[in-house]
């Protein structure tokens, strides 16, 4: 461990400026890496430039009510003392109880298509039956794919690209299932248009169909506040306000990163939740040492706020994904919004002991960054109100005209996700490449988050723990 | 400390790793893996425990010494003998 080898005055302040890491972001992979590096007695320090943590998943408040940023559902759910999984690894790992996530579970999903639904729940036999009922033909080809699926190492550092259609395609003959099957998986979490790589779709199909959703009764900011209570608890150091313009390196090795306000901190290794591009654009800006596309799929969310349960207006549903269209087209749109397909979330349809102060319907669906990112401050104000509407017209297809009871409304961009994340074209989901193995060509600058690959609220907190398990506690 | 102690504090180690364990009855001569759902980040944060509480280092090819609590409290008896409980 290194003791505070040198200082630095700032003020009357003592700060120690020379960290084991620095940990660039305060998002699920940023605290999550932090938590083990400073259990394990590192000297750490998270930097975020936003007033607050959580990144892509974080919390706000508008008008006296709390809202979620990213969160519609915590994927990977498990009962409370399951043995196995992802959640039952990552609390492990973190040294966390399962009362810190109070993850309830969901009540029940559905996915839309034209003359066809199939519902799901946390238990994956139910989905099974749905399958074995609406595709009868279908049914033995799909059981191999779950046993193809559960033989797959997705975790694996090392694996190489496989497209996820081909491969589903050897299981699956029917086009219409096979876009139901990729339509929650792809816009949970695919940084890809079109197609998945497989270990993506293997993660992804495990993680909502096998495991499924789950919700702290208090949101994300519950999860979050536990962790950084944890993080501080472990002598963590985290600076909000922080923002990091430049990574310093000599002969590939860096050396320290430089604050917007000027400050420097020196550290042995740096690990990036920044995305990829963003990364490597602070290492040097004019020169990037490695390709690195930053990705371009992203969404406006429609958050409506009701004066009821949505359940009391008949909508029990947890999660609908809908697509209008029997082929299901996930790309960066050439419209400011596609409204052919969506997703509803109500965070009221879970299985809490008691009901949300207020009632909650968000719609999100595909758009197109360059549009959004491009408009004039006074065009943005009335694109984001024209397109909520178009929004929520389009989605009442599949929920109760729930228009009359909505008392406050709220609505995110691809310029609202830059805005607060930093990550470029407002992208949710990270570069279409990853870069699995966490390493870049700076010998002691690593990644982690959405662009090492591992996704999902679980997802980034296993990309964390894991990046830091590999390079950082040695 | 002494075999006795060490072992109690290979299992509070593994509470800490894996709290939805029941170790009541673990067999010292089966490996943990056969009787816990124990991966190998979770193996390898007993060795980081250990390293946390004692500061000993124990080198990758010594790992397959801990696969039982019976193995792992014979091979840290010598390297804790001088070493009080809850050092």
């Amino acid at each position: 461990m290194n003791v505070h080898p040198t200082y630095e005055i700032t003020g009357r302040k003592v700060i120690a400026v020379r960290y084991d890491t620095v940990i660039i972001g305060a998002g699920m992979s940023g605290l999550s890496a932090g938590v083990r590096l400073a259990y394990f007695e590192k000297n750490v320090c998270i930097l975020e430039r936003h007033t607050t943590v959580g990144g892509l998943n974080s919390f706000y408040r508008l008008r006296k009510r709390n809202y979620d940023v990213g969160l519609h559902a915590v994927t990977n759910y498990a009962e409370p003392g399951t043995k196995q999984g992802p959640l039952s690894k990552l609390l492990r790992q973190l040294r966390m109880k399962w009362e810190d996530f109070d993850l309830r579970p969901q009540l029940r999903s559905s996915i839309v298509f034209p003359d066809c639904a199939l519902h799901f729940t946390n238990q994956f036999n139910f989905f099974v039956e749905q399958i074995a009922a609406a595709f009868p033909q279908q049914i033995d080809g799909f059981r191999r794919l779950v046993t193809r699926i559960a033989e797959h190492d997705a975790l694996d550092l090392e694996r190489s690209a496989l497209s996820a259609r081909q491969v589903v395609s050897e299981y699956i003959r029917d086009p219409l299932l096979i876009d139901m099957i990729f339509c929650p998986l792809m816009f949970y979490g695919s940084a890809t248009p079109r197609d998945m790589d497989f270990n993506q779709f293997v993660i992804m199909f495990k993680s909502i169909f096998h495991e499924g959703f789950g919700r702290p009764f208090d949101g994300i900011r519950l999860i979050l506040k536990r962790l950084v209570r944890h993080f501080k608890s472990l002598g963590g150091h985290l600076k909000l306000r922080a923002g990091v313009q430049e990574i310093r390196q000599t002969n590939g090795v860096a050396t320290s990163v430089l604050l917007d306000d000027g400050t420097e901190i020196e550290a042995e290794n740096i690990l990036s939740s920044a995305g990829a591009a963003e990364t490597m654009r602070m290492v040097d800006p004019n020169a990037p040492l490695m390709k690195a596309e930053p990705g371009d799929i992203s969404f406006v969310e429609s958050i409506s706020v009701l004066d009821c349960e949505p359940a009391s207006l008949g909508h029990r549903d947890t999660i609908v994904f809908y697509s209008d269209s029997k082929e299901f087209h996930y790309e960066r749109p050439n419209v400011p919004v596609d409204l052919r397909s969506g997703i509803v979330c109500s965070p009221n349809n879970f299985d809490y002991s008691q009901p949300l102060e207020d009632g909650r319907i968000r719609i999100t669906a595909l758009a197109d960054p360059h549009y959004w990112l491009n408009l004039s401050e006074e065009d943005y104000a009335a694109a984001k109100d024209y397109w909520n509407s178009q929004i929520i017209q389009s989605a009442l297809q599949h929920l109760p005209d729930f228009r009359p009871h909505v008392i406050d409304t709220d609505v995110f961009t691809p310029r609202t996700i830059q805005r607060f994340t930093g990550h470029m074209n407002g992208c949710v989901y990270g570069a279409p490449q990853k870069f699995v193995n966490g390493q870049t060509p700076v010998r002691n600058l690593y990644l982690c988050g959405t662009d090492q690959g591992f996704l999902g609220i679980v997802g980034a907190m296993l990309s964390g723990i894991t990046i830091a398990n590999r390079y950082l506690l040695k | 400390m002494t075999s006795d102690q060490i072992r109690q504090v290979i299992l509070e180690i593994l509470e800490r790793i894996a709290p939805d364990e029941d170790l009541t009855d673990l067999d010292d001569v089966r490996p943990f893996r056969e009787q816990m759902e124990l991966d190998s980040m979770d193996f390898l944060d007993i060795v980081m425990e250990l390293r946390k509480m004692y500061r000993i280092q124990i080198p990758e090819e010594d790992y397959s010494n801990l696969n039982t609590m019976a193995g792992t409290v014979e091979y840290l008896l010598p390297r804790l003998k001088d070493v009080a409980v809850g050092a």
